[in-house]
């Protein structure tokens, strides 16, 4: 039998995967999808966007009215008909002020971390692209915020500005700056140094393009898996500070000031007492959970 | 045969004329005095710390349509050359003249037009490619940056990846970790393709391949510079490659070029100690004829602080005293002018044992050089 040779130019064969051509997919096309198949990740979305539709449309599904107080129904244990999840130490509804609490909670959670992740993307994107003085000033400013201990920080900043929502909002963001910046800066020096963002500058295109085209193209996910995990942080801070009375003030449903103003019956209805802390528990979970599995779903590796 | 039509050259220029004249009078490239010294870090109280001198008054000139071969040990300063050709690091000193023309200054070429003409090939064909985007769009985001509509460059971004061999339909798509070693490095020589440069660097482009896929890629990169009329800087420390491709060879040392000529000159008739150490480190497809010792003893000398005269000294098996004190300039030798090399013991007069007399004829080199 002869033996037949027939040579390849493997350079010029496309691969095959499985025996069949792949379906080309953009790289978010590719993220989302392996997201989607990941259980803990959709659980966990599936949760958070729960809390999010009841928190918006709050007013509707609520059965009772989160700020009338009523003596006589003070401290019901949980499932009593008519408060499926008892009332707190002012008679009020605790299912109604949890889903309202939800509002400002979730807001502390997000808002300040979109403002957060924005800001210090930008700056730390700069600061690892230019190097040298740039990245000196941005990263020594960032660096005295670094000195102090997130939870003193805001506090201090938040006692600074006053208490209420948009001050409390503002300190948070502050807070988280420096730290997406540190993350941003990180992953920013190694792209940098990487040879295409040098064949890059070589076809002579402007830094802004480079850093558009070339820098957030790679640094985009590990900012967005780290201020994902950075949201469970700002709900439990944003009720630290309600809990120390540095955030909302009283009336207000917020899972933190709840936390601390039903502290005092603690003993008499401890279930109660518990229910808004179980609430941030199980968001900033969420969060992390779902943070953990972003990173996954957007690793580039095949 | 499609990419030719949209690659014309503004300034075709025939391959057939004789190169040695050709440099002579219109060099494509001209290379005068560079210098770049990194400074590193260190140095207490803002006083100047120590300088890595990675190249040290380097003078070549590269003909219209010739491929110039660069070889030297690691760290001898040939990427960083490639480099600072490009502009990617700003020289401490030298001119670079491009067609008649100064690179920078007040009324040079600016980088833009610069970048447009010459172009870099990397050695690392996975690094040198942004993980996050198709090829199409890697090989066509320096026509974007150049200005060029969105939908056009992806027109031109197939062509070229055609021209380099990989089918559009296939590839434009994919992405780098979906591509092996040889293909990532075609695209990669695509990427330098699509600005329509007339000088590509090739810097260890095919260095880090497997022996056959270099091969290929070497045989596309002939059949492209005769297709487009390129001119070449290859960069390599593999010196078989370098005889294979190239129409002259520039050997560096530690920042320096040694010597310089015609390829078959340098291969079979080296003059420099150092180049002749190169060649004979060569490893022989005849088994009778292996390499027994190493032509070069001792690791490459510190860039830092090297050594004083001549920087081949602490390892040339021919040093003398004046070697340490003075530097040996780049001079000519042998019968070919185009061929010279930086040794005292080349050049007449120069207190050299082994030089030839003063005055002397050129041919006298057979006796006087170092055996």
């Amino acid at each position: 039998m002869a033996r037949r040779t027939t040579y390849v130019d493997e350079t010029l064969t496309p691969q095959i995967a499985g025996g069949r051509t792949r379906i080309q997919r953009t790289y978010w096309q590719a993220a989302r999808r392996r997201l989607v198949r990941d259980p803990v990740s959709m659980g966990c979305i599936s949760i958070l966007s729960l809390m999010v539709a009841a928190a918006i449309f709050a007013p509707w599904i609520t059965p009772h009215d989160p700020y009338v107080t009523s003596i006589v129904n003070r401290l019901k244990p949980v499932g009593t008909p008519g408060y499926l999840l008892g009332t707190d130490e002012l008679g009020r509804d605790m299912l109604t002020r949890l889903i309202y609490g939800g509002r400002i909670s979730l807001l502390m959670g997000l808002l300040p971390i979109a403002v957060a992740t924005l800001f210090g993307s930008v700056l730390g994107v700069v600061a690892g692209y230019f190097g040298g003085k740039t990245n000196m000033i941005i990263m020594r400013v960032a660096d005295v915020f670094f000195a102090f201990p997130s939870v003193l920080l805001a506090v201090g900043l938040a006692g600074a500005l006053g208490a209420g929502v948009v001050n409390v909002l503002i300190s948070l963001s502050l807070v988280f700056i420096p730290p997406i910046t540190r993350v941003a800066e990180a992953a920013t020096t190694q792209i940098r140094t990487q040879d295409f963002v040098e064949a890059a500058r070589a076809t002579g295109a402007s830094a802004p393009r480079i850093i558009i085209g070339h820098v957030m193209t790679n640094v985009s996910s590990p900012i967005l898996t780290y201020a994902s995990s950075l949201i469970g942080l700002s709900i439990v801070l944003a009720s630290g500070l309600s809990f120390l009375g540095l955030g909302m003030s009283p009336p207000l449903a917020d899972w933190g000031l709840m936390l601390n103003t039903l502290r005092q019956s603690i003993y008499l209805a401890p279930v109660n007492a518990v229910l808004p802390g179980v609430m941030i528990l199980i968001a900033s979970v969420c969060f992390n959970l779902l943070s953990d599995g972003l990173r996954t779903a957007m690793d580039v590796k095949p | 045969m499609k990419g030719e039509i949209a690659i014309q050259r503004e300034h075709p220029t025939p391959a057939s004329e004789p190169v040695d004249t050709l440099s002579a009078t219109r060099p494509f490239l001209r290379v005068q005095g560079l210098k770049k010294y990194f400074r590193l870090r260190g140095g207490s109280f803002g006083l100047a710390g120590a300088y890595v001198q990675a190249v040290d008054g380097v003078s070549f000139v590269v003909a219209t349509g010739e491929t110039l071969g660069v070889v030297g040990e690691s760290g001898c300063g040939k990427s960083t050359t490639a480099r600072l050709l490009m502009r990617l690091i700003e020289p401490d000193e030298g001119q670079i003249t491009l067609q008649d023309r100064n690179v920078g200054g007040h009324n040079g070429m600016s980088l833009r037009t610069l970048r447009r003409q010459v172009q870099l090939v990397f050695q690392d064909s996975y690094a040198s490619l942004n993980p996050r985007h198709t090829m199409a769009e890697e090989v066509g985001f320096g026509l974007i940056a150049q200005g060029i509509k969105r939908a056009e460059a992806r027109r031109r971004a197939n062509e070229v990846l055609e021209l380099v061999g990989l089918e559009p339909a296939i590839f434009a798509d994919r992405y780098p970790h979906e591509l092996s070693g040889g293909q990532r490095q075609r695209v990669n020589v695509a990427r330098a393709l699509a600005l329509s440069p007339q000088l590509l660097l090739l810097d260890e482009a095919v260095s880090s391949l497997d022996k056959s896929v270099e091969a290929q890629v070497l045989n596309l990169l002939i059949e492209i510079k005769n297709r487009l009329n390129l001119t070449y800087v290859f960069i390599s420390h593999d010196l078989n490659v370098v005889r294979f491709i190239s129409d002259r060879v520039l050997v560096m040392y530690l920042g320096k070029v040694v010597e310089t000529g015609p390829v078959e000159k340098v291969y079979t008739a080296p003059g420099h100690p150092y180049t002749r150490a190169l060649i004979a480190s060569r490893l022989s497809m005849d088994p009778s004829r292996r390499v027994e010792a190493a032509p070069v003893a001792g690791d490459l000398p510190s860039p830092i602080n090297p050594p004083s005269g001549c920087r081949f000294r602490t390892r040339c098996p021919f040093a003398e005293s004046v070697c340490s004190l003075r530097e040996p300039p780049l001079e000519a030798f042998g019968d070919d002018p185009a061929h010279s090399a930086a040794c005292h013991a080349l050049i007449p007069g120069s207190g050299h044992s082994r030089a030839p007399a003063p005055g002397g004829e050129p041919s006298t080199r057979a006796n006087g050089a170092p055996k």
